[in-house]
Formats: structure tokens, C-alpha cells, sequence
């Protein structure tokens, strides 16, 4: 039966080269284990066999993250591997950063699984948790012997091609991917042992931590309004009257981009919503009141604002996912950079 | 790229939660920029309120998220 | 407020002579009922009885109920749309269980759902599991969009009312008996227990977004207080279909799983004081003031923790937000029940809103996910109402009849009031 081959990723120190005055040293690669992988291949099944380590200094992976990654995923494929583990880092921060951005790297150019290990708290596992497989594991290497078979664990699975389960099950950071199950118990039922849980002061477990969104920083101000070209958009749904481009009622697939050159005012012939969140009564009777068309084109006419960029651009914000918003507003943003539009003035419902 | 967004939207908690920086108070969701008990041209003026509100957000230099009271 | 509930457990319906229940069987007198729900606003009213299991597909679904009846205690179901609005909640009622009657027809808005009565996609929904009295009423022309919702609203009560006659005079399988005492008493009832409360949202945002109560809309409320027997007889009653998945049918309020789960543990780990309804408007004022008044009750229930539940998605997380915080501050627990819309892939933000004071959810799934469905014998209602109602979209239903939708589109997938296993997690 053809062996399961593994590579082993390292830094400096558990590849038994130095401390921190070691870690600039530039990758290389060696047969068979070296410091913690001899414990990593005693938990591993006997058909799987750690082949090569390949080490590289932390300093020097960060600092030329490219090159090094490169030659890394070089010396591995020069093993033939069919996984790399990498770690586990703890919560050295450098070290994480180098496991993860290795294993990224790797995964992508030669497709094989690949796993590491980390303290949560470590920069490389926000870094890169959406992307690779990372076993939890406790803040310092003193936990090197709770977190070896961990790691074997999650890796077995993995080269096994099993299917696997949630990230509390299998014991790896959540990568921020939700999936439908069924529990054994209705919802209410649950929500009842929760609370009491909580009102006794017992642990308990939210089936939904908490969102969190990025920030940018404001852009300086218009300094003259008179000169301004802006732009209108919105996630109210407003559209040229029968919807021609099918934006979706909820969960938008797309957005559309409208002239409206010569138009002073949107009436209930012309435009309608396509939103299905709210009321459209209003909407439909008169789109102004979502996109203030008339109000833009009265101002320019007094020449309280230089002009009203000819094309507007919608979506539906019902039910849209933030990734998809995302790369609308991305979208919007390049062709409105590209049109020389001074702001942007952003409608929803 | 530099050029500042006004965000006019009815529930301003979610506007800040998702990270707008600069955010014009509207009516209602269904008519953020109107009202319909009003006449059209009460309702004109009232939605010329709102926007020259939103040009002031935009000509108005910030650090942080604001939102910008009707005055 | 004491109610005994008797549940009158239904193998079969079908048409027959006289409208019964005999030997576990509905019988419905079809044109006696087609007579009674006739209405000017509908060109043609058709009924069909389906079964689990058949291969039936019923789209748009507006509402499901079920027939229940008073026996004895004041008022009548669906108090507000028939009899004076007298308070309901006690005496006796009897349930015809194993069945619903259900809406569908032209599509109102954007909102309506899809029940398959077998395959895939009647995992998702509760309804594949009961035998449905499907109401199929296609509107005239030139019909409003108020009007057509309101026709097809009081269609459904009519026709639930109608149908649960038959239980009137049947024995029931089994009877539960439900009491909470007014609010002094019951908190000395089981002074050692902790106590508990229901904070039920309701959604409120116009057109295809309505709930009533009493026959009263909702949205012209302050919250208030209600008996959780109240909600059993049919107190509140859905306008709405605010995401087809998500939306609470009359059927779902009429059985609402939180209240049955808390008083399954009333008197034995929890003592259940009552229920505060509230809504979900449309203007930031109105958030803000239901919320604070919602607060302002719960406290004086003097309770350790509350249950809430959110209705739809979207800004009513605001809502949800802001209950949760104001609750909180006042040193009472909170648990939120809510659905997700975290895309397609699962890997966005499910909820417009947060807070850290939010620790403590029970999540519906995520609406986004998607679900091919195939091709079914039979359709009742419209089915290229597929391609526009939420969670469906342009090219959703296929040449040979197949479906790709999210689960947003299919009745009940996600509900937030707990009244389905499935749920959402990590991965």
C-alpha cells in the first residue's frame, strides 16, 4: 500500500537551528523529522509518513514573505508530499504569520490539503483562518503535547478526504462559514435551556457569535459644492419602469446603472421599485421619494452644486449579503472614479 | 480614492454598525425621502431639507463617524 | 387566565356532504364552503385537499392556519374579525390537528412561498407534514394591492373558522391545560424558581409586512401585555410574508413554540409570567419607543430573563438590537431567537446589527442558502411566481420545471420563533 506522504514546516527554533538570533536564516529542507515532528509522526496512522521538514528563519519569511513562500512551496513539492502540516505556533506571532501565509501558498500551487496549529488570539490565525485549517491550540509551547495529536488528528481527516464537521466538533478556529444543520431539539426548545443557562450564571454557547464590520477612515470634504459633480446610488431598489435588467426582489445578484440624461423627476410611469422589503406603495407612486432625482436636478439648475452625474446606479439591499454589497460598491466606486465624480450620495430603505 | 459618501438611510444604528462615516437621518423606511401625508410640494421641500443636509455632511470635514441632525 | 386546549387528532380530510369530523376524518362540504368564501374581489376561488407525501407543489403560499374553535371561555378565534373582540384565552378550545387551511393565488407582492408536499424541499417545511385544504383565489382586475391582501387575509380566517366547525362537537385525543395567573399571584406561585418572560416581536412595516392583534394593526400599537392563552385562540393573526421563510404564519402563532416550551417547564425549572408583544416600524422613533416601552414592561414583570424573537430580517435586527441592550441594562438575561442572511456561502455578516450584549442566540439557519427542487406532478397557484418572489430570482424555475431558489422562498424554513430543528452553525 503506497505511504501517505507528509511534509513538515518549521521555524528556526523547533527546527533545532537558534533562538532569535537564528531567525534570519534562509529556507532549506531536510529528510525525515526534526524536533516536534518526531511526536507529530508517533500520532500519526502507519501508512503516514513525515518524508521532509523544510525550516525557515521567522525574521526572514516576514520580511520577504514572497520570495520565501516561493521557495518554501518549492522544497516542499520536491518531497512529493500529499499534506504539509505546519507548527504549531502557538502564540508566537511571526511564526504564525509564516505558517499560515506557507500553508496558503502551498495549498494553492500544489492542491493539497494543508493544516497548522495556533493560539487564537495569534495574528496569523486572523490572518488566515479563512483560508487554511488551523487546529486550536493553547498560548505557548507548553502545550506542545496537548496540541501534537490535535494536529495529527485534523490532518488525518483531511488527507483522508473525510468530511468535516463544525469547527467546534473538529476543534479548528471558525473560519467564518455558516451552514445549516439540524439540531436535535426545535429552536425554542433550545432558547429556553440557553437562558435559564444563563440566568443560573452557567456557561453556555451562542449558536451566533456577534458580526463584526470593517471600518474606513472619512474622506475629506467637497471643498467646492458649486463645482461638484455627484452621483446618486441606492439600495432602495429604484428602477426604470418594468425592472429591464430582473433585479432581484431580495438577495440581489447584481446592480444596474441607468441614464438619466434629461431627467428632472421620476413619476409613476418611469420608475418603480424592485424592492420587496418594504411597502413599494410610496415608492411606486413616486421614486423621489427613494432617490431624490428632482431635488439633484433643481439644485443644479440654481447652481447650488456644479452638476448631477447623468448615470445613477441601484441595487436591492433586501437580504444581500455583505460580501455581494462588497463587490458592488467596488464596482460602482471604480466607474464613478473613472467618471471624475467629487461624492457620492448613497440611499436605502 | 477620495471622495466622501453620504449615507441618507432611515435606521442609523445599522448605518454606524455597518461603518458608515458620514449619515443623513431620513424619514421612514419606505419613503426615506419623503412623506405622503404631505402635499408634493410640502413633500419637495421636505426632501430638499434632507439633501442639502447630505451636502452638508459631505462639505463638512470629519474624524469619525457622524451623523448629521437635521438642524 | 387558564385554557384547556383539546387536541382533535385528523388522519384525512375530504370533501363530502356535510361538513364533520367522523372516525378521524374532516369531511368539508365543498360548495357550502366555496358559497361562504365567495368574493367580489376574485375572479375564481378553487379548493384542492393535499396530502404528505403527494407530489404537489403550491406556490405563492400567503397564509397558513389552523382551524380551532371555543367551546367554552369568552370571545371566539380570531377575536377582532369575529364576534365584539371579547378576551380570549380561557375556557376551552378544540383543535383540529394533523391539518391547515392555506392561501394562494395571484401573487400580492414579492413575499409569498413555496410548499412541496414531498422532496427535498419538504424538509424545510412544517407544512409538508400536514394535510393541507389549499385555497386557490385569483383576483379581478384592476384589484389594489391592499385590497387583494386583505381579500385573501380574510379568506383564510373565514375558511379556517369554517372548517374548524367540525371539531365542535368531537372528543378529544387529548387535552392540555394551560394557566398563568395574573401577574401578582403568579409571581408568588413558585417564588423559588426563576422567572421568566416572552418578548414577542411582531413585523409591522406596511404592505405584506402586517400582523394584527385583536384585529388591531400593530404598527399603531405601544407594546403591551398579553396571556400567553391569548396568542392560542388566535389573537394575533399574520398580514404578512416578509421573506416566505422567515415570515410567522397564523398557523405558526397559533402554535407558537416558545410559549408551548416555557410552559413545558412552567413550575418545574421556570415560572412563566406572561408575553410582551411588540413591533417592528418603519421610523427610527418608533424603534426607539417600542423598544424603551418593552423595557419598561419587562422590568416591572419583575423577571430574571426574557425570550425574544425577531420577525423577518434586515432593519428589524434594530429592533431586535435595541430590545436586547435596553433589556440587558436593566440586569434581566436575555436569549434572541433570529434567522441568518449570511449569503450564499455562509461567509457574511448574518445580522445588519450587533451588539456584545448579544451573547446569547438561537439561530433559524441561514435563509441564503440554496436548494434545487425538482420537477413536482402538480402545481397549485402560479408557479412562475418563482422567478420574483424573494429568495427566487430571474431564471429560477427552469424549462422542465425544476427549481433553484434559496430557502428564503420555501413557507416556515427558517422561523424565528424556534418552530423548526434546523439551525446554523460554525464551520
Amino acid at each position: 500500500m503506497a505511504e501517505i506522504r507528509v511534509v513538515h514546516y518549521l521555524n528556526q527554533f523547533f527546527g533545532q537551528i537558534g533562538g532569535e538570533e537564528k531567525a534570519d536564516i534562509t529556507p532549506f529542507s531536510q529528510e525525515g523529522t526534526v524536533g516536534p515532528g518526531t511526536a507529530l509522526q508517533k500520532e500519526l496512522a502507519n501508512d503516514i509518513k513525515i518524508v521532509g521538514t523544510v525550516i525557515c528563519g521567522d525574521t526572514y519569511f516576514n520580511e520577504n514573505i514572497e520570495t520565501a513562500a516561493d521557495k518554501i512551496t518549492s522544497l516542499v513539492a520536491g518531497f512529493k508530499p500529499d499534506i504539509l502540516i505546519a507548527g504549531p505556533a502557538f502564540n508566537a506571532g511571526r511564526y504564525g504569520m509564516a505558517c499560515g501565509a506557507v500553508c496558503k501558498a502551498v495549498h494553492e500551487k500544489l492542491t493539497i490539503p494543508v493544516v497548522t496549529g495556533m493560539y487564537e488570539e495569534n495574528p496569523g490565525a486572523d490572518m488566515y483562518k479563512k483560508d487554511v485549517y488551523i487546529v486550536k491550540t493553547g498560548n505557548s509551547a507548553a502545550q506542545m503535547r496537548k496540541a501534537i495529536p490535535a494536529l495529527a488528528k485534523l490532518a488525518m481527516r483531511l488527507v483522508w478526504g473525510e468530511v468535516l464537521g463544525s469547527s467546534a466538533e473538529e476543534g479548528y478556529l471558525a473560519r467564518g462559514v455558516r451552514k445549516n444543520v439540524f439540531h436535535k431539539q426545535r429552536g425554542s426548545a433550545r432558547a429556553v435551556a440557553m437562558l435559564l443557562q444563563k440566568i443560573k450564571g452557567e456557561t453556555f454557547v451562542t449558536e451566533y457569535p456577534m458580526p463584526v464590520f470593517d471600518r474606513v477612515s472619512p474622506r475629506s470634504a467637497i471643498k467646492d459644492l458649486s463645482k461638484a459633480k455627484l452621483a446618486l446610488v441606492t439600495s432602495g431598489g429604484i428602477v426604470p419602469k418594468g425592472n429591464p435588467d430582473h433585479i432581484e426582489s431580495s438577495s440581489a445578484s447584481k446592480f444596474g446603472r441607468y441614464d438619466i440624461t434629461g431627467v428632472n423627476d421620476l413619476t409613476k410611469e418611469t420608475y418603480e421599485t424592485a424592492h420587496g422589503g418594504y411597502d413599494p406603495v410610496y415608492a411606486n407612486e413616486d421614486a423621489d421619494r427613494v432617490l431624490p432625482v428632482d431635488v439633484l436636478r433643481q439644485l443644479e439648475k440654481e447652481k447650488a452644486i456644479g452638476n448631477l452625474h447623468n448615470f445613477y446606479y441601484a441595487t436591492v439591499g433586501n437580504g444581500t449579503s455583505i460580501a455581494n454589497s462588497k463587490k458592488y460598491a467596488h464596482a460602482i466606486g471604480e466607474e464613478l472614479k473613472q467618471e471624475k465624480v467629487d461624492g457620492i450620495i448613497l440611499t436605502s430603505t | 480614492m477620495d471622495v466622501p459618501v453620504v449615507h441618507i438611510c432611515t435606521v442609523v444604528p445599522i448605518s454606524l454598525t455597518v461603518g458608515a462615516n458620514r449619515i443623513d437621518p431620513a424619514v421612514a423606511i419606505p419613503h426615506p425621502l419623503g412623506n405622503p401625508q404631505l402635499s408634493p410640494d410640502e413633500e419637495f421641500i421636505l426632501r430638499r431639507h434632507i439633501v442639502e443636509n447630505a451636502l452638508r455632511a459631505l462639505t463638512t470635514d470629519i474624524n469619525e463617524q457622524t451623523v448629521f441632525e437635521m438642524p | 387566565m387558564q385554557l384547556e386546549l383539546g387536541h382533535i387528532e385528523v388522519k384525512d380530510v375530504q370533501f363530502g356532504a356535510k361538513t364533520e369530523f367522523r372516525n378521524g376524518t374532516v369531511f368539508i362540504n365543498k360548495n357550502e364552503l366555496l358559497e361562504i368564501l365567495k368574493n367580489e374581489h376574485f375572479s375564481k376561488i378553487e379548493l384542492d385537499i393535499v396530502h404528505p407525501g403527494d407530489a404537489v407543489r403550491i406556490c405563492p403560499v400567503k397564509d397558513v392556519l389552523e382551524p380551532r374553535v371555543k367551546i367554552a371561555g369568552s370571545g371566539q378565534i380570531f377575536p377582532g374579525y369575529f364576534g365584539n373582540a371579547e378576551m380570549v384565552g380561557s375556557g376551552r378550545t378544540h383543535v383540529l390537528k394533523g391539518m391547515t387551511v392555506l392561501t394562494v393565488g395571484t401573487i400580492v407582492g414579492f413575499q409569498e412561498g413555496i410548499i412541496d408536499m414531498s422532496g427535498p424541499g419538504a424538509e424545510y417545511t412544517p407544512f409538508s407534514k400536514t394535510i393541507n385544504l389549499v385555497i386557490s383565489a385569483d383576483k379581478k382586475e384592476g384589484l389594489f394591492q391592499h385590497e387583494h391582501e386583505a381579500a385573501l387575509r380574510h379568506t383564510g380566517l373565514k375558511a379556517a373558522r369554517y372548517v374548524a366547525e367540525a371539531a365542535r362537537n368531537a372528543e378529544p385525543d387529548q387535552i392540555s391545560t394551560f394557566e398563568t395567573r395574573p401577574l401578582s399571584e403568579q409571581l408568588n406561585q413558585y417564588p423559588d424558581l426563576p422567572r421568566v418572560a416572552y418578548v414577542y416581536m411582531l413585523q409591522t412595516q406596511g404592505l405584506m409586512h402586517d400582523t394584527y392583534l385583536y384585529g388591531v394593526d400593530v404598527k399603531s400599537i405601544l407594546p403591551t401585555f398579553m396571556y400567553p392563552t391569548e396568542v392560542m385562540d388566535g389573537a394575533i393573526i399574520s398580514g404578512n410574508c416578509v421573506s416566505a421563510c422567515d415570515k410567522n404564519t397564523t398557523y405558526h402563532h397559533l402554535n407558537n413554540p416558545v410559549i408551548d416550551d416555557l410552559f413545558a417547564r412552567h413550575g418545574k425549572d421556570l415560572s412563566f409570567v406572561g408575553v410582551v408583544v411588540t413591533n417592528e416600524n418603519v421610523t427610527l422613533l418608533d424603534k426607539e419607543r417600542s423598544s424603551s416601552f418593552t423595557a419598561k414592561l419587562v422590568e416591572g414583570l419583575k423577571v430574571d430573563g426574557v425570550i425574544i424573537s425577531e420577525e423577518g430580517f434586515g432593519n428589524p435586527d434594530a429592533d431586535l438590537i435595541m430590545n436586547c441592550k435596553k433589556i440587558e441594562a436593566l440586569g434581566i438575561k436575555t436569549v434572541l431567537i433570529t434567522d441568518e442572511y449570511a449569503g450564499r456561502d455562509g461567509a457574511s455578516q448574518s445580522l445588519a446589527d450587533g451588539h456584545p450584549l448579544a451573547n446569547a442566540i438561537v439561530s433559524g439557519g441561514n435563509a441564503n442558502a440554496t436548494i434545487d427542487l425538482p420537477p413536482m406532478g402538480k402545481i397549485i397557484g402560479h408557479i412562475d411566481a418563482v422567478n420574483i418572489i424573494a429568495g427566487g430570482f430571474d431564471g429560477a424555475l427552469k424549462k422542465d420545471g425544476s427549481i433553484t431558489v434559496e430557502i428564503q422562498a420555501i413557507t416556515g424554513a427558517t422561523n424565528e420563533l424556534g418552530f423548526n430543528q434546523m439551525g446554523a452553525i460554525e464551520f
